[in-house]
């Protein structure tokens, strides 16, 4: 079974984050970077189908050079092989290009059975990409995932929303995004770290994926302007007079919270 | 300049940037581990006087017990990787370093320098996947830092040996599966594993105790134990056994002194800038600062010494006196770190809450074992001018 | 006036209240053309109260199938409606389905693609709250037809009864190879709060809140919120609360979007865990306790009468009542 598990590298959700004053786009400079949890999880479910049956794990991702850590990191906990898409004409990247960009790395890879991402990343990005790559693949879309059997050449899985709960089937090959609560990621072992550095990781530019690259917009929108929120005031002080909790509701809405 | 704290006062000097990417790796890989399967604890293993048996295996699948050696389910990473390993089990609480010293640079160190083939199949993969765990027992009652004094002896009885005495402040002693015993025979000292179960061999733990709370620390007995010749370690002889791997542990310890020290002083300056007095946060008094910087840049020099140390020693050309200066200047500075840090944290430093008064009381048992700062002191001593003042 | 077709939400009998949601947005920048997804005769059920939020045209693309495979039949009818009506922009509720489903038209259409709007101008510019709430930010689609998902409650409905032409869209048939089957649906369960960590909502308790039975007042609002239940130091040392929910110094550390802490007094350990919070919201009957001083909103009061009123109202909003 080949299995493409796509990641990213984003800022540690401890720091805070900063959106650089020339072009709006997020100020990864300022940040300590890692790969992203949730993406962890999707190489994980990897891992494990790949303990069940024979199978080759491609990591793929997009960014600048450090997403090369965020592949290492993969490989070390088990992965066979990487594709690092480096571009600088990526930068600021949005949503659709983030996809067409992903799905292109995939199309390099023989023979794909199952794609599997994060179902979203911390960082801001719409938690979308993964329904647009299965789009461009014209592959089932299996998304939002807390659970996965892959059998017999089908899939069925285990989706949860904010409607409910509901149980997807479909052929392989297939797309999968799973959740936080899909399973706890290994560590990579010590051995694991020192093996993979020698694992093949190919890094590709966006010629090497278009024909065209120019074709197509790297972003099909505009930050007009971006303002950080003012930092914490003196907040607002009541008594209960029998009506704190009504208050407090309208205040939760006001501030877009409820 | 930013208005926000430093996170990690190592980054003072860019430590991060003599490491190669693997070394990083594999520090950053332990610190994550720790934070989350040990930190979340910690407080309440330390209070309670638990030691997390379970966490072995997991330890052991990461490739943290003997990492350092080649070979039979060994990880076989450089020494400053195992350093940098240390130093962050360290920062987390010393009772865990110690486990992983004892295991790995003890326990397994001595299997794998001065055993048998069939002793190193037998126990060394255990070992190293925390299916078994491993003790050292040198130190005696009365025998601290003059072991040649030592009074366990074995003695022949046709084939086999038959061991008497006692061992005292063993690590992991009361848990372990198998001991490396060292005792005096007739040829001189003669090291022995004695399984756990063996008739004659029993351990009583060390209850009471102010330091080292989340580890076991073990009173061993031997009273007339009949081992087969087949448990004597065949290739060590005399003293020089027990102090190689002593000298394995020490260098564990000196990198794990700066993982206590750093996460002190991360308190700290965590703590000075969320503790507002007078109307502004601690942090912005100078008296404040002053420790903070005296404290950092001692913190700096031992994180320097320690790396120099790790990379002469993945040359194969560190002397016993080296690593010597290195305990003796890393617990040293780290015990008087954790003790000012307190002093930061005023009132809540002496809650559990907080890590400075317990990574003190642990540095006060790391400051005697594997060589009392005294006798470090006079073994640099000796280094410089050539005469020896031990007795 | 141009068209801007809203993708309805609904559950094959009512629609749900973020669709009127949609509408009003929508109102701003055209005439709303709502585009019904589902079984046959769904849109003839829904097109009288979506008239009445303003809808001029009601595009119903039904087929046995619509409710079977996921996504793909509203991506599909959407793709469908820009093709037909060439709007002036599409509105989809940011809910995952509807994330989903603007994202894959947009990358159809090869257009701009605006997440999580919770304002808009008739210029199509759309103002986003980013990065935990640490920026505001406004932008536009440069490309192609704006494809915006909408912030569930950023808008409120509006009532605008009129007429609603009906027209029918005819969606092609499923590929089950290249779509999920949908084989079995399930409300989610009660009582499966997200994780304190992750949650963007947390609602703690502490002291005040005075034992394992108080601990219901604190679990209602935050299955209200749909956020995590944490528990300051002080409550898990008394045993109203298992350890693992302990938020602070020992225990985990939170940043939510909102932290409503109850009966907590504020020690600077707990404040260690959760002040990295964006808002703040702080009920206490000591006037005197630090974590008013450091709340966004804090009220004095006893928690028993303020936490369940809060729940009623947010429960109450949450149904769209």
């Amino acid at each position: 079974m080949n299995i493409v598990v796509l990641v990213k590298q984003v800022p540690d959700t401890g720091a805070e984050r900063t959106l650089s004053q020339a072009d709006h786009t997020l100020d990864r400079e300022d940040a300590d970077l890692v790969l992203d949890e949730i993406n962890e999880r999707a190489a994980e479910e990897a891992l494990r189908l790949k303990e069940t049956a024979d199978a080759h794990i491609t990591v793929v991702s997009m960014g600048p050079d450090s997403a090369l850590d965020a592949i290492r990191k993969v490989l070390a906990m088990g992965g066979d092989r990487g594709i690092h898409v480096c571009d600088d004409r990526l930068h600021g990247a949005d949503v659709l290009t983030t996809a067409k960009v992903l799905a292109a790395a995939v199309r390099t890879v023989t023979d794909v059975d199952l794609v599997l991402a994060g179902n979203a990343t911390t960082d801001g990005q719409a938690s979308a990409v993964p329904a647009v790559v299965a789009d461009l693949l014209a592959l089932p879309q299996l998304t939002q995932v807390r659970k996965l059997d892959v059998a017999e050449g089908r899939v069925r899985a285990e989706r949860e929303t904010e409607n409910g709960e509901a149980t997807l089937d479909a052929p392989l090959p297939a797309l999968v995004s799973v959740t936080e609560k899909i399973n706890e990621p290994r560590y990579p072992s010590f051995k694991g770290i020192m093996a993979a550095k020698k694992k093949p990781v190919d890094t590709v530019d966006l010629d090497d994926l278009f024909p065209d690259a120019a074709a197509f917009p790297v972003t099909r929108t505009r930050v007009v302007e971006a303002v950080p929120r003012p930092p914490r005031a003196a907040g607002t002080r009541i008594a209960d007079d029998g009506s704190a909790g009504r208050q407090l509701a309208a205040y939760l809405i006001a501030q877009k919270l409820v | 300049m930013s208005r926000k704290p430093m996170k990690d006062p190592l980054d003072l000097l860019d430590l991060s940037s003599t490491l190669t990417e693997e070394e990083r790796e594999i520090q950053a890989t332990v610190a994550r581990f720790l934070a989350d399967r040990v930190r979340p604890h910690i407080a309440e293993w330390f209070e309670n006087a638990h030691f997390a048996r379970e966490l072995a295996p997991e330890l052991g699948k990461l490739g943290v017990l003997g990492m350092h050696l080649e070979g039979y389910g060994c990880a076989g990473t450089n020494a400053v990787s195992y350093g940098l390993a240390c130093l962050e089990l360290e920062a987390a609480d010393s009772g865990f370093r110690s486990f992983v010293s004892v295991q790995g640079s003890l326990s397994m160190f001595s299997i794998w320098k001065w055993g048998s083939e069939e002793q190193k199949q037998e126990w060394l993969p255990r070992l190293a996947a925390g299916e078994a765990i491993g003790c050292f027992g040198l130190t005696e009652p009365d025998f601290g830092s003059n072991p040649s004094g030592m009074r366990t002896r074995a003695v022949r009885d046709g084939d086999d040996w038959i061991l008497n005495g006692s061992k005292m402040w063993i690590t992991n002693g009361g848990i372990a599966d198998v001991a490396t015993v060292w005792a005096q025979t007739e040829d001189g000292v003669r090291g022995f594993l004695v399984p756990r179960g063996t008739p004659g061999f029993t351990t009583q733990d060390i209850k009471q105790k102010m330091s080292l709370r989340a580890s076991i620390t073990s009173e061993l007995y031997f009273d007339n134990v009949r081992l087969p010749d087949s448990a004597r370690l065949p290739l060590a002889e005399g003293l020089r056994g027990p102090l190689s791997c002593l000298n394995e542990a020490r260098f564990g310890i000196l990198f794990g002194a700066v993982g206590a020290a750093r996460d002190c002083i991360q308190t700290a300056i965590e703590y000075a800038d969320s503790r507002v007095q007078f109307d502004k946060p601690i942090s912005a008094f100078q008296l404040t600062q002053k420790k903070l910087a005296d404290m950092s840049v001692s913190l700096s020099s031992a994180a320097l010494i320690a790396v120099h140390l790790g990379r002469l020693k993945d040359q194969h050309r560190i002397r016993p006196e080296q690593i010597s200066v290195g305990k003796l200047n890393n617990v040293r500075e780290a015990i008087a770190i954790a003790r000012e840090c307190r002093t930061v944290l005023g009132a809540n430093g002496i809650s559990l809450e907080y890590s400075p008064l317990r990574h003190a009381n642990n540095l006060e048992s790391v400051l005697t074992y594997e060589g009392t700062s005294e006798m470090h002191t006079l073994v640099v001593g000796q280094a410089l001018t050539g005469q020896p003042a031990f007795r | 006036m141009p068209h801007v077709l809203v993708l309805v939400d609904h559950d094959g009998d009512r629609v749900n209240k973020s669709t009127y949601e949609l509408l009003a947005a929508a109102r701003r920048l055209g005439d709303p053309a709502a585009v019904v997804v589902g079984t046959p005769g769904t849109a003839a059920r829904l097109g009288r109260s979506l008239a009445r939020h303003g809808a001029t045209s009601v595009h119903a693309a039904e087929s046995t199938e619509a409710a079977e495979f996921l996504v793909t039949p509203a991506v599909d009818a959407l793709e469908l409606a820009v093709r037909e009506t060439s709007p002036a922009a599409v509105l989809v509720s940011a809910t995952t389905d509807g994330r989903e489903a603007a994202a894959r038209l947009a990358a159809r259409l090869d257009a701009g693609l605006l997440i999580d709007a919770v304002d808009l101008d008739s210029s199509g510019v759309v103002t986003q709250i980013v990065f935990g709430g640490s920026y505001t930010v406004r932008s536009q689609a440069t490309h192609g037809i704006p494809v915006i998902t909408v912030r569930p409650g950023a808008f409120e409905p509006e009532e605008h009864p009129g007429e609603a032409v009906e027209r029918t869209l005819t969606l092609p048939g499923v590929d089950p190879g290249t779509s999920a089957r949908i084989t079995a649906r399930r409300a989610a369960p009660a009582g499966d709060r997200p994780g304190l960590t992750e949650a963007t909502v947390v609602v703690s308790g502490g002291r005040g809140v005075g034992g394992t039975d108080g601990f219901k007042v604190v679990e209602e609002l935050a299955d209200a919120l749909g956020g995590a239940v944490g528990a300051s130091r002080a409550a898990v040392d008394a045993g109203y609360y298992p350890h693992q929910f302990q938020v602070g110094q020992t225990g985990k550390s939170v940043s939510a979007q909102l932290y409503i802490a109850l009966g907590i007094s504020g020690a600077i350990q707990h404040l260690a865990g959760m002040q990295t919070s964006k808002t703040i919201v702080a009920v206490n009957k000591d006037p005197e306790a630090p974590i008013l001083d450091l709340a966004d909103y804090s009220v004095v009061g006893d928690l028993f009468e303020v936490a369940p009123q809060l729940t009623q109202e947010v429960a109450a909003r949450r149904t769209g009542s």
